[in-house]
């Protein structure tokens, strides 16, 4: 290595010889690279994690740092029905609306994997609810869903199938099902173009070769499609699952948890009592209380990550 | 040649078996389907456009007007988003936030990802699952000890809050992309280079960053979107009007408690739009197969 950077400096004086040797050392050059990016995440991600696990034993209020007052937060929390109820929410919104949005992402993704003119065109405009920001769009959800003026109900009053206007926000169980609703619109373009890439690396002659061997089109799916599938399919629902399980958006766009609690997120909870009510403390302790749910998750996609590389033969 | 690479080509393959379908069938199972979800998934853009044209006799009176369809489209709603609201300053702010915050972010990723991908310094893995483990946090747990040290920064309530702390979510997704474009380069490109007396900065700048541009430009789209798109932090930690990003200001200055202007609420969610979608279609194959690519790994 001496020897390559005395070719490019003719005369190496002692300063730039230990600096060129710095920087053919791997972990230094590597350290350095990483600098920039470790600060960042250091100070802005990883600290503010350990902040807010402390916030949550405090009883920290906007503008007064708050003291050590152990796992008070928590056992109020555990006797409040208001977060045990935005617990239930989040699990209902969460295991509904990823459901919904696997079995639809995956039949569109079905869908757009066959021989359709335009095919470029409609992979572009299914992305669409995915790529325009997630408020402007749940704004026009909210104007849908509007009580007096609801699109939606003067279609159905239009087609004879109810005689009065629903009100879609203002009932627990239609303003749940008509976030999830929201929730369903928004996921399903990305569920839909990973899963479409997924499809697309299955070699077309496994197809033909089970076809060869009488297989049905159900089986078809079943043997061939869905084992290919797996690994992706773990993958996107994990991502699918972290971003429905802290949204935060949508139900304060649509209903701020309203009615009567019935949409309230352990993020929107959060919100509501850390920010808008001043009480840091506790909503960093409702905040930090979803960390378990999250991991949860992620050792679901780590397995996952596991099984593909076990797929592939091993080796990244 | 040019025969084996012709059918190589994954889209003369793709309907190897499709004449095994009959015309109805693929109408029913294929057609059909389709036309069902497009619409579903458009008419919200569609509602969103044709309430912001609409004057607020005809978007009140479904007995008279099919709300459907305008009669008289007016640009008041769009005049009055921008010359009687702080609307234009939003768009701005959003702008000046989201470029910055690309920026940075995509200066700190390229580093760490070719250090990541390319130096492999001792714990290059264990930092790279780290920089993984980093994209799973979500802002919804971060955002209310973000907003203590951005107080206690004195950062309340200026773009820089916004600039330094979108990086969290930036910098891991950026990096975990271009690590997947860098580990496309082949490797004996460098070391040509190495034997030629290039050092690795020369390398990084000559070499590796030119191959990558559609790499970085995706990357640079995806992170544009998702500051642009960005709404819990801008929520919590900007409070003067003349500060507030888009999604932010149309949520919180135009909706009033009483009346609701739903016409420039709606124009106000569509020209907020229009620029990621614009972009977005402009790269749209960039940004599919970045996408699978970041998913894939």
């Amino acid at each position: 290595m001496a020897v390559s950077s005395a070719a490019v400096q003719p005369r190496p004086s002692i300063l730039s010889r230990s600096l060129s040797l710095l920087a053919d050392s791997r972990n230094a050059l590597g350290f350095g690279f990483m600098l920039p990016a470790a600060a960042l995440l250091l100070v802005f991600l990883t600290y503010p994690l350990g902040l807010g696990i402390w916030l949550g034993f405090t009883d920290a209020r906007i503008g007064r740092p708050g003291i050590f007052i152990g796992i008070e937060n928590y056992q109020y929390l555990s006797d409040d029905a208001v977060f045990w109820l935005s617990v239930f929410n989040t699990l209902l919104y969460t295991i509904s609306a990823s459901i919904l949005k696997f079995a639809l992402g995956l039949w569109l993704a079905l869908i757009l994997n066959q021989n359709l003119p335009f095919k470029s065109f409609f992979r572009a405009i299914v992305l669409l609810p995915w790529v325009v920001p997630t408020v402007l769009s749940a704004i026009a959800f909210w104007w849908i869903y509007d009580s007096q003026f609801s699109i939606l109900s003067w279609a159905l009053m239009e087609m004879g199938l109810i005689d009065h206007r629903i009100n879609f926000l203002g009932d627990p169980v239609n303003a749940r099902a008509s976030v999830i609703a929201a929730n369903i619109w928004r996921g399903i373009p990305f569920v839909a173009i990973t899963l479409l890439a997924g499809l697309q690396t299955i070699p077309q002659s496994l197809y033909e070769a089970a076809t060869l061997d009488g297989a049905s089109r159900w089986q078809l799916f079943r043997f061939v499609t869905l084992p290919l599938l797996t690994p992706i399919i773990a993958i996107t629902m994990t991502f699918s699952v972290l971003f429905t399980f802290t949204d935060f958006q949508l139900i304060y766009v649509l209903t701020r948890g309203g009615p009567v609690n019935a949409t309230h997120l352990m993020a929107t909870l959060s919100f509501q009592r850390g920010i808008s009510g001043g009480q840091l403390g506790e909503g960093a302790a409702i905040a930090v209380a979803m960390i378990p749910f999250l991991l949860a998750a992620i050792l679901f996609s780590y397995f996952g990550l596991q099984r593909r590389k076990w797929q592939q033969g091993g080796g990244d | 040649m040019a025969t084996i690479k012709k059918t190589k080509r994954p889209e003369l393959d793709e309907g190897g078996m499709g004449y095994l379908q009959s015309l109805p069938r693929r109408v029913v199972t294929v057609y059909l389907p389709l036309l069902v979800f497009v619409i579903v998934l458009l008419f919200p853009f569609y509602w969103m456009t044709i309430t912001a044209i609409k004057p607020n006799l005809e978007m009140t009176d479904y007995a008279n007007f099919n709300p459907l369809w305008v009669v008289h489209p007016t640009f008041e709603h769009i005049r009055y988003l921008l010359f009687d609201t702080s609307y234009p300053g939003w768009l701005l702010n959003t702008i000046i936030i989201s470029t910055a915050a690309t920026f940075l972010s995509l200066l700190a990723a390229v580093f760490a990802a070719y250090a990541i991908e390319r130096l492999r310094f001792s714990g290059a893995r264990q930092v790279g699952l780290a920089i993984f483990l980093a994209y799973l946090v979500p802002p919804s747990i971060l955002f209310i000890p973000l907003s203590v040290m951005v107080f206690n920064l004195g950062l309340y309530d200026t773009p820089f809050a916004l600039i330094l702390t979108y990086p969290t979510f930036l910098v891991p997704f950026c990096t975990w992309l271009l690590m997947g474009y860098f580990r496309s380069i082949p490797f004996e490109l460098e070391e040509c280079a190495l034997i030629d007396g290039a050092s690795r900065w020369q390398i990084l700048t000559k070499i590796v960053l030119p191959l990558s541009v559609p790499g970085l430009i995706s990357a640079g789209i995806f992170a544009f979107t998702l500051s642009w798109n960005e709404f819990i932090y801008a929520l919590t930690f900007i409070q003067s009007s003349e500060n507030k990003t888009v999604p932010v200001g149309v949520l919180t200055e135009l909706v009033r408690s009483d009346v609701y202007e739903w016409g420039a609420l709606m124009a106000g969610a569509l020209i907020g739009s229009l620029p990621v979608v614009v972009l977005y279609s402009f790269f749209v194959e960039h940004y599919v197969s970045s996408m699978t690519g970041a998913v894939k790994e």
